[in-house]
């Protein structure tokens, strides 16, 4: 904690000063920690953003130099806030849990206001300065910008941003929450989607098994490292290493017609585009189930089952998954082996993105 | 005798700074008629009025379309960006990208009133910008979204929250059918997308004036627009309400967006 008196040059003054100071120091002390009962103070020094060494360079134009452990702070506590919603009965954590590798566990579509169901699965935060674009169809473009779409859909969080404001300005908490963070009292709209944005952008996932076995510091187990053959010549041209994906859209082939959800076309608008999705990411698969964009997969068995058995020759099939992928139990259960080796427990055990 | 010589030297010092000056200011003065922006700078503006031909343009009055439609609009609103004045020689003097975003609305007259400063002096001949919002700024970080393209305020209602981008030109309103009347809404936006293509509706406009228009110190010509609402249903293409009165992430979206690409116009200088 930093307080803007220097001790030191106070040293040659009566101690009357001092007494009156150190008396200060401890009544701000104790009113710093009433503040923020409810925020689990990190005993470790904070850790702003870092890129790992083994991951590429950053794809988002958003700021990270600019976070700081107040606007983190800030961000955390929007991001467990229910507030944010209509009638403040769901937050970011509601359908983005820590333990699910942020997910919503269980839920084939994501479960939002009144009961309302939405299209789709929700995706992991995890990563996401190295994201292009957000969404199952890359509708948003920024990572600030893609809380705007659960706070105002009305299956998610049915509430607008000018509604937001004026409650967080009644708030007795807020106003110094974002005084700490950003040097003034003042709540917009774009500051609370920064301190998102910021709260967010250091949830980074690099500390699975396959990352250590990446740095030199452990090696797969011999059916791990048959699964990881595998995985090199039948899966990683779209889940592309180290982030397991490519960050490209396209058409599994798990279903025929897209009547409800297009897509990536709902987006672009470009033909061939229907029914085409952002490929997602693997690390932490065992935390996300279910699978694929409408959750219709239980099982990481299924989803392989899909894969070598399953596909539909839709029109805009990708053409890699034409001839499907065969392959045999055996080869199933060691690619199964390989994927656990992306489970990275420090990332959803961490204490700093815990909501308590 | 030492301070004696010393205020002799100070004062050919500062003789020959003064001669100095002076021979500069002569030197400026030759120069004038060959540098184009010796004087100080103006203001211009820009006066873009609603009308439907030579009438006025008001939100709940009866507009027929060019296909026969009886309409009323509830609303229309526009953004206007990238100005760039169009200089005598064909030069342009392009507007600060930061002062040159407008949200132009049906129901705010201040809005329509569009005023740049700190222009160079000199004679304009046209003006170009763009209906819409370019795709550097839709895809911007929000905290370069000031003003008017802040989704919460200065751009609520014209920001679509699943897909990153503004509402380039939002009309609604009402159109008659046989014993009643349904409601139309147009959306249009779609900047042509960032990392991968989709489609592009943004507009490039470019207005040429009757006359040269010269801005100085002291100047403020104004440049008198008309914008046709009604524009957004004809040309290139007739637009009949009925057959298809929403319209806003869709491929239909181009049909409106080629529609209202001329819409402005411009009229007189003042």
């Amino acid at each position: 904690m930093n307080y803007p008196i220097d001790l030191i040059n106070l040293r040659n003054q009566s101690p009357l000063i001092i007494g009156w100071l150190i008396l200060f120091l401890l009544m701000s002390w104790g009113c710093k920690k009433n503040d923020s009962a409810n925020l689990p103070t990190p005993k470790e020094e904070f850790k702003g953003f870092y890129k790992p060494n083994h991951f590429p360079d950053i794809q988002q134009p958003f700021d990270v130099s600019k976070i700081n452990e107040s606007s983190f702070l800030l961000g955390k506590r929007l991001f467990y806030d229910p507030i944010l919603s209509r009638d403040s009965t769901v937050s970011c954590g509601s359908c983005h849990i820590q333990s699910s590798a942020f997910t919503q566990h269980g839920h084939d579509v994501s479960h939002g206001i009144d009961d309302l169901l939405g299209r789709r699965n929700t995706l992991p935060i995890q990563n996401l300065m190295w994201q292009k674009n957000y969404l199952w169809d890359g509708g948003i473009l920024n990572l600030e910008l893609v809380a705007i779409n659960a706070i105002t859909s009305p299956v998610e969080m049915d509430e607008n941003l000018p509604r937001v404001v004026e409650k967080l300005k009644r708030s007795k908490i807020y106003p110094k929450m974002f005084k700490d963070a950003f040097g003034s009292e003042e709540i917009t709209s774009i500051k609370m989607l920064v301190a998102l944005g910021h709260f967010m952008a250091l949830f980074i996932s690099d500390k699975s098994k396959y990352d250590d076995v990446m740095k030199g510091k452990a090696q797969f187990t011999e059916q791990e490292q048959r699964g990881y053959n595998l995985f090199k010549q039948h899966c990683s041209s779209c889940h592309k290493e180290p982030l397991f994906t490519d960050e490209t859209f396209r058409n599994n082939g798990i279903q025929q017609f897209f009547t409800i959800d297009k897509g990536r076309y709902e987006i672009s608008l470009m033909e061939g585009d229907e029914g085409k999705f952002k490929v997602p990411s693997l690390r932490n698969l065992e935390f996300t189930a279910p699978y694929m964009h409408d959750g219709r997969f239980k099982t990481l068995q299924e989803v392989l089952n899909h894969y070598s058995s399953g596909i539909i020759n839709y029109p805009n099939l990708d053409p890699l998954l034409v001839n499907k992928i065969p392959l045999n139990s055996q080869e199933k259960e060691d690619i199964l082996s390989f994927l656990k080796t992306l489970t990275d427990r420090s990332f959803i055990q961490e204490k700093r993105f815990s909501e308590f | 005798m030492v301070m004696k010589k010393s205020f002799k030297s100070l004062y050919s010092v500062l003789l020959l700074i003064v001669l100095l000056s002076v021979t500069a200011c002569k030197k400026k003065d030759e120069h004038q008629h060959d540098d184009p922006t010796p004087a100080k700078p103006g203001e211009i503006e820009f006066h873009f009025e609603n009308r439907v031909g030579s009438l006025k343009f008001y939100l709940g009055e009866n507009y027929v379309t060019e296909a026969g439609d009886t309409i009323k609009f509830t609303m229309f609103n526009y953004y206007l960006s990238n100005f760039q004045l169009i200089k005598e020689d064909g030069s342009l003097h392009t507007i600060p990208k930061d002062s040159s975003y407008f949200l132009l609305k049906a129901n705010d007259l201040e809005s329509q009133e569009i005023h740049f400063k700190n222009i160079p002096a000199g004679k304009y001949k046209g003006v170009r910008f763009i209906i819409g919002i370019d795709s550097l700024k839709s895809a911007a970080p929000a905290e370069q979204r000031t003003g008017v393209l802040d989704p919460a305020t200065g751009a609520q209602g014209m920001y679509w929250s699943w897909n990153t981008g503004y509402i380039f030109v939002k009309a609604e309103g009402t159109c008659k059918v046989p014993d009643s009347t349904i409601n139309f809404r147009y959306h249009i936006g779609l900047f042509g997308g960032y990392s991968t293509p989709t489609i592009n509706n943004i507009k490039n406009v470019e207005l040429m004036f009757n006359q040269n228009v010269e801005v100085k110190e002291g100047k403020k010509p104004n440049i008198h627009c008309y914008v046709n609402p009604l524009e957004m249903f004809k040309t290139p293409t007739t637009f009949s309400i009925p057959t298809q009165p929403t319209i806003m992430a869709s491929p239909a979206s181009k049909t409106i967006a080629d529609n209202y690409a001329d819409m402005i116009k411009f009229d007189h200088v003042h």
